[in-house]
């Protein structure tokens, strides 16, 4: 197999042994014919066809749905690692709860100058109708999905919080559902821990939130802008695995001071909403004018405690990349600990000394746009040809603060499975925190991303990525 | 459930029973075609699917082969099978989280044969074997809603989608083809032209079965009184009705709540159970089909309301 000493190989260490957790994976795979397994390969595209496991391309009318790549060779993560990094990501929740519930009230982080009063004041994703709001329970977050990416066999590292609607849930939990079918002697073999119980974790986790005025039905709902969003599919998954509604604002009125959905039989309540709409078109009534997608007045439902928001409106001023640099502090200053996950150095570019560094070294760093995401609007310094760096510097010279730059990290690769046998690939790593007064609650799994393109480094399924099944190993 | 979710099934099955009906009425209009050439079958089809405007608005003659790709493929008819099965599968996906895997996945895989069989204008060749497949399709989907899902609302409100469209579609038939049926005085009882009643049974799946029960012998008011008022066909009025009636009896037992669409259902249900074939022709077979078609309209914007499709 071809190797990059510089990116760490998960499957070999770059050694010429399978590390331990993929060596029952190993013994398996040298078992199988090439030819069968790439057959397999192409019938879990026709099996994700059928059942309509699709996303939608923004921009791209006329190929409206469209299939995410599945690669069949699994991501291992050990139970050590997995036991590490679960560790980390509860600090990390945590942390980023307790931060949310300080910066919409006492401010105390401001006050000891950890984290500087602009940067708050003047975030657009800071939103001042959230000050002197306490949801249920202090809980902002109800589901983050923390972005991870590898450099080494002990080096994890943060890449983003998503704390506001990570998506990409439905794709951990079929891509299990697709092995398991596709290769169930695979699964005798190496004992892989569960994910399935996802939807009804999440649901037990957003009944232990509901509002001070909860209706005696306890009725939640997931709340999507419609079949035309990108991750429609995923909303439709969610709501019909947790046995709720799916709801968009159009079947929903404020009524009595709750939220009500129109049913067959009337209005009815709905105590509490797994929202996958953006703040900003939450609530035509308090935020955008212009937006159909939400529901107008709901805001003032909720802050009268007539419903529970999941996650709550204004998380988006924890995962806002110009905070990110500031997380380790943030983590230190609620848990009293070192940040356990490492956060990537990032250049924040409205600082003068940083943007000349950056603009010094735009071929070695990948540049980001502060609110951006999903891939658009990045630099991959790298990979970009002159044009494109020149023509990003003059973006960048103009409005400084809209980004940050971080040095290209050596995301670790895992093999891909292509004509001629295994392949090395880069991936990161989302799993999905859930935290309610039951606890933070951590799916062993996860959404695995993988370039497909040989060296590239960019695994956003919008920018031609695919994902992997991603397995916790029982034991070691 | 939510009212749009009702309102998303309901349309899902109707357009998935349009569907099948038009791939009918272009085997039977191609059927004829092939028997009898030179006749205007082809414009009398475009009058039964309801699209004769919409066509002539883009068409300067009544060209089989242009029909054909109109009723199949036209994308300035809102009732084509192409849209109908893209509509089918859209609110399928509207209603996903209420219907099973297996019921999806028909709808899918029906959307991704049709879609597919019609990329391109269908040769005459492969014509049979299409309109085999988009009946057979519907089919598929109907048979997985009874094969694996609960009786409760979102049965009734598929149901209820499926015959409104049905018992919608046959009274145009019969509207169509009524002066063909009209009675004169010398025609009454009187043997009919081949041609013309198996145009009207085939398009319906009904020669067999009304030659069956009638030993062949085929009358105007024969064939009328079948689709009309025989409570064992079923693509025919009277049973089609009969289940409109029993499942918003179904709601109404689950709901415990009576609804005025109710009403409406029953009195049609009822005028099917007592009036008689004779009296229809003495009043004017097209008035009564015509009377219909306006109460089958009427009964289904009442469902709409009733149950709160719509804000």
């Amino acid at each position: 197999m071809s190797d990059d000493n510089r990116f760490f190989n998960e499957l070999n260490g770059n050694g010429d042994l399978p590390r331990s957790p993929y060596r029952g994976f190993t013994e398996w795979f040298d078992g199988e014919d090439l030819k069968d397994l790439r057959r397999k390969s192409d019938e879990a595209e026709s099996f994700f066809r059928r059942t309509g496991i699709t996303f939608n391309v923004y921009g791209q009318a006329e190929a409206d749905e469209r299939l995410i790549p599945f690669d069949i060779v699994p991501r291992i993560i050990s139970a050590r690692e997995w036991a590490r990094l679960t560790k980390g990501i509860e600090q990390r929740v945590r942390a980023i709860n307790a931060f949310l519930h300080d910066i919409y009230h006492r401010q105390e982080i401001l006050r000891a100058g950890r984290v500087p009063v602009d940067l708050i004041a003047r975030n657009e994703a800071f939103l001042p109708q959230m000050i002197g709001v306490s949801p249920p329970g202090s809980i902002y977050t109800h589901i983050t999905g923390i972005d991870l990416v590898r450099t080494g066999e002990n080096d994890f590292y943060v890449l983003e919080d998503n704390a506001r609607t990570p998506s990409g849930v439905s794709y951990m939990l079929e891509n299990r559902e697709t092995m398991l079918q596709m290769f169930p002697e695979l699964f005798g073999k190496v004992k892989v821990r569960p994910v399935s119980n996802y939807p009804m974790t999440l649901r037990r986790s957003l009944a232990a939130c509901m509002p001070l005025n909860a209706s005696g039905d306890k009725s939640i709902a997931v709340l999507t802008p419609g079949i035309h969003n990108s991750a429609y599919f995923e909303h439709a998954f969610l709501a019909d695995n947790m046995g709720v509604e799916l709801v968009e604002g159009s079947d929903l009125r404020v009524q009595g001071g709750k939220i009500c959905m129109r049913t067959t039989r009337g209005y009815r309540p709905v105590d509490v909403i797994y929202r996958r709409v953006d703040d900003d078109f939450l609530d035509p009534l308090n935020f955008n004018l212009d937006s159909l997608l939400g529901v107008p007045g709901i805001f003032d439902v909720y802050r009268a405690g007539g419903i529970t928001i999941a996650n709550a409106p204004g998380t988006g001023i924890a995962d806002d990349k110009a905070i990110y640099s500031y997380m380790p502090d943030i983590v230190e200053f609620y848990t009293g600990e070192k940040a356990i996950l490492k956060n990537v150095p990032t250049w924040r570019c409205s600082d003068a000394e940083s943007l000349t560094y950056v603009l010094d070294h735009l071929s070695e760093l990948v540049v980001k746009e502060v609110h951006g995401s999903g891939g658009y609007g990045m630099l991959v310094g790298p990979a970009a040809s002159k044009k494109e760096i020149s023509a990003f510097r003059q973006k960048l010279e103009a409005k400084p603060g809209n980004y940050i730059a971080q040095p290209t990290l050596a995301l670790s690769t895992v093999p891909i499975l292509t004509k001629a046998g295994l392949a090395p690939r880069h991936v990161d790593l989302r799993p999905f925190a859930l935290y309610s007064p039951r606890g933070v609650e951590i799916t062993p799994g996860g959404l695995t991303r993988v370039a497909l393109k040989a060296g590239s480094l960019v695994v956003n399924s919008s920018q031609g990525g695919g994902t992997k099944d991603t397995w916790v190993l029982e034991d070691d | 459930m939510l009212g749009k979710t009702a309102g998303g099934l309901f349309w899902m099955f109707r357009y998935l029973e349009r569907s099948e009906n038009t791939a009918r009425l272009i085997e039977t209009g191609f059927r004829i075609a092939l028997t009898h050439p030179g006749g205007d079958e082809w414009q009398s089809v475009l009058q039964t699917a309801a699209v004769a405007d919409a066509y002539h608005a883009a068409h300067d003659g009544v060209e089989q082969s242009d029909v054909i790709d109109f009723l199949l493929r036209g994308e300035a008819n809102p009732s084509s099978v192409l849209n109908c099965i893209s509509g089918a599968r859209q609110n399928a996906r509207l209603v996903r989280t209420s219907i099973t895997r297996e019921v999806w996945e028909a709808v899918n895989d029906t959307y991704m044969k049709v879609k597919a069989a019609l990329s391109r204008k269908v040769r005459d060749r492969d014509l049979p074997e299409v309109l085999a497949m988009i009946r057979q399709q519907a089919a598929l989907v109907r048979g997985e809603l009874h094969g694996s899902m609960l009786r409760n609302d979102v049965f009734d409100f598929a149901r209820l989608g499926t015959f409104l469209e049905r018992a919608d579609n046959t009274a145009r038939i019969l509207d169509v083809k009524y002066y063909v049926l009209l009675p004169s005085v010398t025609q009454v009882g009187s043997s009919l032209d081949n041609v013309q009643w198996e145009t009207i049974l085939r398009s319906v799946s009904g020669k067999r079965a009304y030659a069956w029960l009638n030993q062949g012998y085929a009358t105007p008011m024969g064939i009328a009184d079948f689709l009309i008022f025989d409570p064992r066909m079923p693509r025919g009025l009277r049973y089609s009705m009969t289940k409109i009636r029993s499942n918003l009896d179904m709601l109404e037992r689950s709901y415990a709540e009576r609804n005025p669409c109710q009403d409406t259902a029953e009195q049609l249900d009822r005028q099917l159970q007592v009036n008689r074939i004779e009296q229809v022709f003495d009043d004017g077979l097209h008035e009564f089909l015509t009377c219909f078609l306006n109460d089958i309209g009427r009964l289904g914007r009442e469902i709409e309301t009733d149950y709160r499709f719509l804000e």
